[in-house]
């Protein structure tokens, strides 16, 4: 895919036209993550203008999709309001759809895909589940037992529930995860 | 019977690209009327006009269309051409196939549909033209300049200079506008008051020139040649004649601490005060909004203490009428508080200031008298930062466009810092370096090079306070988008130049157009860069856009020779496009009634009575006459005349009905 | 009088203390809030992380859900759920296609025009005018008010007043008696939804807004939002080790200090459930 097309296609799917960074670099001066990424804001906002493929798919690859906390502090600055965070989800949903997740962000997928999981098994989150499912995602990562700090205490400050909550209406819940309306394949 | 020309224009392929022009032409030779009819790649060029001028002799034309551009540019040479050939120029019509059809559609049938359309409606209209003729009217030999900053100085003293009689007025206590606040001036870093403060005294000694200072318009009537301007001349409080400038009045105010404007906020003034000690004229002015006698009835101290007794407290604002034959706007720019971007701090933190508050600083006049002092506690900065674009080039927040003087006067702060603070560290966030101009950028690279200024390309995105440093957290996008943290002492904001608060109400007190951002517009972008819409009314400085000094004295020498232009000549004509009452034979002698409802809708003024009367000399009938020296032929009075008596010559009922007729009578 | 009410998960379970105090203060001043029947997850930011569908149709369900009960205006204490339910509500407005998708997928109406608030919207509307009546013991105590990100960002979308350094909770925290600090971390974020898979980003964010909260001289954090309150709460130990200190601080819940106020007791205002202890004594 050319330049044109990529801002084309990152236009359409989040209305966010790219082409109006004029390169100031107040969106990575004010990220709070800014230092950990590999690739910071304005350069994937330049990446984006200038890229190729190559270019995408770096950006695909990288750390930084999967650092960004969407704090929109970056939006909130940006003196030609472009939508930053939403260029991220985009970007985000794109690295997972075509298997391109950074080896150090797996742990920040995992976590989100334990997320969503408990959220559909019961309709609500429950925190114990859920650190349970992350726990067995991220095995590998070897941060088993970090938590296993923290959940005592909250066991005994009443924060963890044993029994999950759950919803009433599971059938109709259920739903809004099956045929999604249009998958965001490129 | 009508024998009419049509000259289709291509205008280059501003229209010839969308319309069919070929097409046009030859739809319009079909019509009723057209005795000829063409196309051509440029109309307004010689070999167009002579087109034009044979086929007027050739096909005896009684009438032209020009199918092209908008009148307001062309339609003076295409009336001019059809004068030379014998034709009376009004007799000339304009259809406008560029602006109204080819630059806002898209090449169809229906664009070309739609040209053919307009160029018929003219044809119907130019039936219906009558020959007209020019309208003579006297000029006075006196101009109005408003705004004593630089621009309006440079103006008067030019237009004095030429002979001619100058009526300068200012707002504030004294001339000298924003120039006067500033330190030195680049690119040569020549202190701005020592080469402004001679042209203030002579304007206040020249011959030529009535300087009214604490005077602002009030109300701009008449048209080119012939304005009445209502002039309000702030009471001052004080008995100008009587009054020696002694300043004693101004030591023994007792209400001292008034955040005075020169100072752009970083110092005092008193409530009857002089604005800074080289103030033209050099007397003072009460502050009655903050004076102790006029809000709470008591004090009069500046009164017991003038030995001349020139204090008047009951003194009134007077409103003087002046008429003059030309007006020069030069009211100049004011600096955008930076609040609008509450991540850098400004109001918050005291050692964050502006481009201007800086200027102070570092002049000799200023309140650390040319030090380097922050305001917060007087302490000398080591480490300084200077934010470019903090207002300018942000569409979210602040101004879309850019300011245009910041990149240069950043600039000059880091290298006047460098000079008076011999250990301290400049740095600069900038996004370009805007140097275009004679020795701009050598004076840029000057202040890298020689003075050690660090620039670093990339905004601020906060500013905020720890530990008695004002921590800026930025960005260097040329080293792959770095963050950048710097501890500094004070941080310094190029803050936007914007249009004057009240400059959109001038604007239509004067009836000149102004655009989004309330600068007022020139005539022409390229080619009349100083009139305005309105004749008799010029531009020059900031009060158009933000520019620097030699720009600003360049156009209020090239406003002032226009006014020279102007007073050149003893007569200028009009053109007739004025409000007529219709006339007829006798017994009607006219269709009005008399009853005046267009003299009170008149903006101008321009409706008085006429006495129709026998031979004998008994009034038969009153009615409504039209002064065309007044008349702007604004067409109001048409619209309410119940009787349908008015008509504006060119523009009657029956032409504007035909056209609409031709529109709607498809062929 | 009756309000709607979505707690959100977190309310339930790990910042059920916010729960609690939010009930306790709005009963004791006669507002009952009425949680959705059947509510569900709002998705937060593992949704539009991972899936743009389930970020708006889960919020969707929840605005869906509370018109059917026939709930006008809804209280979301929870920070981030009022964003996503905010936000969910400004999409769908935005984008009527999207809207009858969306509503079809749920198989109920949705009229999208509910009144959503946040804790501060909802203490400025029903509690602030009656301050002087319901207050018994001021909180007299120097605070950090801290907001995070979701209360105020986007601006283009929360209108929040001054997003940079919002004011609304100083005000009501000066009027329960408290002296506000001025401080420059009140927007910044503290690592949000990093809390359990990259917590040492937590320990350096939330440590900056810490550290910053104390030099100016803070003997208090009052938040509003369950995540900052964890993280700056909870994750206290990342944050004592990016900053090389210990930090005593405590963090609390604008509701917990109402409640302090208002004249409950500790426990009533679920003090006993923060990691770090609420060591100051509380003027009651």
């Amino acid at each position: 895919m050319e330049t044109k097309n990529i801002l084309i296609e990152v236009k359409r799917q989040t209305g966010v036209n790219i082409r109006e960074c004029y390169q100031c670099g107040k969106c990575t001066a004010g990220c709070p993550v800014a230092e950990e990424m590999d690739l910071r804001p304005s350069v994937i906002m330049r990446m984006i203008q200038s890229g190729t493929n190559e270019e995408m798919d770096q950006i695909l690859r990288s750390y930084t999709i999967w650092l960004c906390l969407t704090c929109e502090t970056c939006y909130s600055r940006c003196p030609m309001d472009i939508d930053i965070p939403k260029v991220m989800d985009y970007l985000r949903q794109r690295s997972l759809v075509e298997g391109k997740v950074h080896p150090e962000a797996r742990k920040i997928v995992a976590f989100h895909k334990s997320f969503l999981n408990t959220v559909k098994r019961n309709g609500r989150l429950s925190e114990l589940f859920l650190t349970i499912d992350y726990k067995m995602r991220s095995l590998r990562s070897g941060t088993l037992f970090q938590d296993m700090t923290v959940a005592p205490g909250m066991i005994s400050r009443g924060k963890l529930h044993l029994i999950p909550e759950q919803i009433k209406d599971k059938k109709g819940f259920s739903r809004l995860f099956k045929n999604q309306l249009k998958k965001r394949k490129p | 019977m009508s024998r009419i020309g049509v000259f289709i224009c291509h205008c280059g392929e501003n229209i010839s690209a969308t319309v069919d022009v070929v097409k046009v032409a030859e739809e319009a030779g079909k019509h009723e009327g057209v005795a000829y009819s063409t196309d051509y790649k440029y109309m307004c060029s010689e070999p167009g006009q002579t087109i034009i001028k044979q086929m007027i002799k050739e096909k005896g034309l009684t009438g032209v269309v020009v199918a092209a551009c908008s009148p307001r540019m062309h339609e003076p040479t295409f009336r001019k051409a059809c004068s030379e050939a014998g034709l009376n120029p009004y007799m000339c019509e304009m259809a406008n196939l560029r602006e109204h059809c080819s630059w806002v559609h898209d090449k169809s049938d229906a664009t070309t549909k739609k040209a053919i359309d307009l160029v018929r409606m003219l044809v119907e209209k130019v039936k219906f033209n009558k020959p007209l003729y020019p309208i003579k009217v006297p000029v006075t030999k006196t101009a109005l300049v408003i705004g004593g900053g630089i621009a309006g100085i440079q103006a008067s003293l030019d237009i004095a200079n030429s002979g001619h009689k100058v009526v300068l007025i200012e707002k504030d206590p004294s001339i000298g506008g924003h120039m006067s606040q500033l330190s030195e001036t680049f690119p040569t870093l020549d202190c701005s008051q020592c080469i402004l403060t001679p042209r203030m005294v002579e304007v206040a000694q020249h011959p030529n020139i009535t300087l009214m200072t604490y005077s602002e318009l009030e109300k701009l009537d008449g048209f080119i040649g012939n304005f009445k301007a209502t002039i309000r001349k702030k009471a001052k409080s004080i008995d100008e004649k009587l009054c020696t400038g002694c300043g004693l009045c101004t030591t023994k105010c007792p209400t001292k601490k008034i955040p005075s404007e020169f100072n752009a906020g970083l110092g005092f003034r008193t409530a009857i005060y002089v604005p800074f000690p080289q103030a033209v004229p050099n007397k003072p002015v009460i502050d009655k909004e903050n004076c102790r006698y006029y809000q709470q009835g008591k004090c009069k101290v500046c009164e017991k203490v003038c030995p001349t007794g020139a204090i008047r407290f009951n003194q009134e604002d007077e409103l003087i009428e002046i008429e003059v034959g030309a007006v020069v706007v030069a009211t100049g720019f004011n600096v955008m508080e930076p609040s609008e971007f509450p991540e850098y701090g400004y109001g918050k933190y005291k050692d964050v200031i502006t481009g201007l508050q800086f200027e102070r600083l570092a002049s000799a006049s200023g309140p650390t008298l040319g030090e380097i002092r922050r305001p917060s506690d007087g302490k000398i900065p080591k480490k300084i930062v200077f934010i470019a674009c903090a207002g300018s080039r942000d569409p979210a927040k602040g101004i879309p466009y850019c300011s245009k003087i910041c990149c240069m006067y950043t600039a000059k702060h880091a290298m006047l810092y460098q000079h008076k603070v011999h250990d301290g560290k400049s740095y600069i966030f900038y996004m370009d370096i805007r140097a275009g101009g004679k020795n701009y950028e050598e004076f840029t690279r000057r202040a890298i090079v020689e003075d050690e200024v660090n620039y670093i390309r990339g905004r601020v995105s906060k500013v905020y306070e720890e530990n008695g440093k004002l921590i800026v957290k930025g960005v260097d996008t040329l080293l792959n988008a770095r963050p950048v943290e710097i501890e500094a002492d004070m941080v310094v904001l190029a803050s936007a130049a914007v249009a004057n608060p009240g400059s959109e109400e001038l604007a239509q007190r004067m009836h000149v157009s102004y655009d989004a951002y309330n600068f007022f517009s020139e005539a022409h972008p390229k080619l009349k860069p100083v009139e305005t819409n309105t004749a008799g009314i010029f531009l020059a400085g900031a009060c158009q856009a933000p520019k620097d000094i030699p720009e600003t004295v360049s156009q209020a020498s090239g406003a002032a020779a226009k006014v020279a232009i102007l007073f050149s000549q003893d007569e200028l004509s009009r053109e007739p496009v004025v409000a007529v009452v219709n006339r007829s034979a006798p017994p009607v002698y006219s269709t009005c009634v008399g009853c005046f409802m267009c003299a009170t809708a008149c903006p101008y003024q321009a409706i008085g009575e006429e006495l129709i009367t026998d031979r004998k000399g008994n009034v038969i009938k009153k009615v409504a006459k039209v002064n065309p020296g007044l008349c702007q032929g604004c067409g109001t009075c048409v619209a309410f005349c119940r009787s349908k008596s008015i008509d504006i010559q060119g523009y009657s009922n029956e032409q504007m009905y035909t056209e609409v007729m031709a529109l709607l009578n498809d062929e | 009088m009756k309000i709607g009410f979505y707690p959100g998960c977190s309310l339930t379970g790990s910042s059920r203390e916010y729960k609690e105090s939010i009930l306790a203060i709005s009963e004791k001043a006669g507002i009952e809030l009425v949680e959705i029947s059947d509510w569900n997850c709002c998705g937060a930011t593992a949704a539009h992380n991972l899936n743009k569908e389930l970020s708006v149709s889960l919020p969707a369900r929840n605005l869906a859900l509370a018109e059917s009960d026939g709930i006008e205006e809804l209280v979301v204490p929870c920070a981030a759920c009022y964003n996503r339910l905010v936000m969910t509500q400004h999409e769908l407005n935005e984008d009527e296609k999207l809207k009858s998708q969306i509503a079809e997928k749920l198989q109920m109406p949705l009229k999208n025009k509910l009144k959503i608030l946040n804790v501060l919207q909802y203490l400025e509307e029903y509690f602030v005018p009656r301050l002087d009546e319901l207050i018994k013991k001021p909180f007299e105590e120097e605070v950090a008010c801290y907001y995070g990100c979701l209360l105020v960002r986007p601006n283009q979308v929360i209108k929040a007043d001054r997003w940079e350094d919002p004011m609304s909770m100083d005000v009501i925290m000066q009027k329960l008696g408290a002296k506000p600090i001025d401080w420059a971390f009140k927007t910044e974020c503290c690592g949000a939804g990093f809390s359990m898979s990259k917590t040492e980003i937590v320990g350096e964010l939330s440590g900056k807004i810490v550290r910053n909260a104390v030099n100016q001289g803070a003997k208090a954090i009052v938040v509003a939002c369950p995540m900052c309150h964890s993280n700056l709460d909870m994750r206290r130990p990342a944050i004592n080790s990016y900053l090389k200190t210990k930090i005593e601080v405590p963090v609390m819940y604008i509701t917990q200090a109402i409640a302090l106020a208002m004249g409950m007791s500790e426990k009533e205002a679920g003090l006993q459930r923060h990691f770090v202890p609420v060591s100051f004594s509380v003027n009651c």
